[in-house]
């Protein structure tokens, strides 16, 4: 008691201690609520796209690979015909793919490609080209593990963007707009 | 009644747990590189469902990265270049066992630090307590 008494600061240590979780707990809360798990940032941002060499899904005795791409920027956007979410962000790529400025290359994910022209048909085709990868062995050199994501890649072939769940209207204003605008000025 | 409910129970287990290795048959070349398999793929997290691993998983993403560890292991690749090839694709998160990185630091030393914290203000307390006491017991002008 006599100790408690002669330094007064004593009393709060307590209560500081008790402020110090009390912040802990906040600041795992906010971030909960503002990071979704599901969503686990990719390391190949900033590194070289992988190779690929895929079939077109027009034509599939065509191949596409990395080098036919590369020389401007273009957007890849992962898919799949057995997509849920693939459907709620298909309106917004149709209504955004003039207003890219660059072209939107559909990746087929995993997808028999007579369903994906099925679909395709039928929703309406917001692609410049669509190129399929069946086995899905080339989606994960890029580290796909759902769709859809999208991936922002650049002349010489790097990946500087990725976003993982459907594109919105939102992301696209707030993330890649900025991004694409970003690698117009570098190209100047 | 009870003792056959007992075996049917017993054998409703087995069989669940034998479903649970048996998701996609892999031709292993010994017990011993199946064991490794298991290990490493017990290791490791799939993506799609996080709170799974690649070895329990049905997910077809699971699926698919358990025949490619598989094809890594009959190329001879070890353990460490198989992770090293997923980290490169899919980051630390892919590990269940996270690496001793900068950004880690708080993970793997925060618990300890917090631990030796407590334990320090529970001597000094003690100390504070049995101090007197021991003043007491030194005192040699008791009779007793």
């Amino acid at each position: 008691m006599n100790e408690v008494a002669r330094k007064p600061l004593g009393r709060f240590v307590p209560l500081i201690v008790f402020a110090a979780l009390v912040a802990f707990f906040v600041i795992g809360l906010v971030w909960n609520q503002t990071h979704d798990a599901r969503f686990v940032p990719s390391p190949l941002i900033d590194k070289p796209a992988p190779a690929f060499h895929l079939p077109r899904l027009e034509q599939p005795t065509q191949f596409v690979t990395k080098a036919d791409l590369l020389g401007k920027p273009y957007l890849l956007n992962v898919f799949a015909s057995w997509c849920f979410a693939c459907g709620d962000e298909h309106p917004v790529l149709m209504a955004y793919r003039d207003k890219f400025g660059i072209p939107l290359i559909g990746y087929d994910y995993k997808d028999a490609p007579r369903d994906a022209r099925a679909w395709l048909d039928r929703h309406g085709n917001p692609y410049h080209e669509v190129i399929t990868d069946q086995s899905g062995d080339t989606a994960i050199n890029f580290g796909v593990y759902g769709a859809p994501e999208t991936y922002l890649i650049d002349a010489k072939g790097v990946i500087r963007y990725k976003h993982i769940g459907p594109l919105t209207p939102d992301v696209i204003a707030k993330d890649l707009e900025p991004k694409i605008r970003a690698l117009e000025q570098e190209g100047t | 009644m009870k003792h056959l409910l007992a075996v049917a129970f017993v054998a409703l287990a087995l069989a669940l747990s034998a479903a649970a290795f048996a998701i996609d048959p892999l031709p292993f070349q010994s017990t011993a590189q199946r064991e490794r398999f298991q290990h490493l793929t017990g290791e490791l997290r799939c993506m799609v469902c996080q709170d799974e691993s690649l070895l329990s998983s049905n997910a077809d993403f699971a699926k698919q990265l358990r025949r490619q560890i598989f094809d890594m292991m009959q190329e001879g690749k070890s353990d460490k270049q198989i992770k090293d090839w997923l980290v490169a694709r899919y980051s630390t998160f892919i590990l269940y066992d996270p690496p001793l990185a900068p950004t880690t630091i708080a993970l793997w030393f925060g618990t300890p630090a917090i631990f030796m914290a407590g334990g320090i203000v529970v001597v000094v307390l003690l100390r504070r307590r049995t101090r007197p006491a021991a003043l007491i017991t030194e005192d040699p002008g008791d009779d007793w």
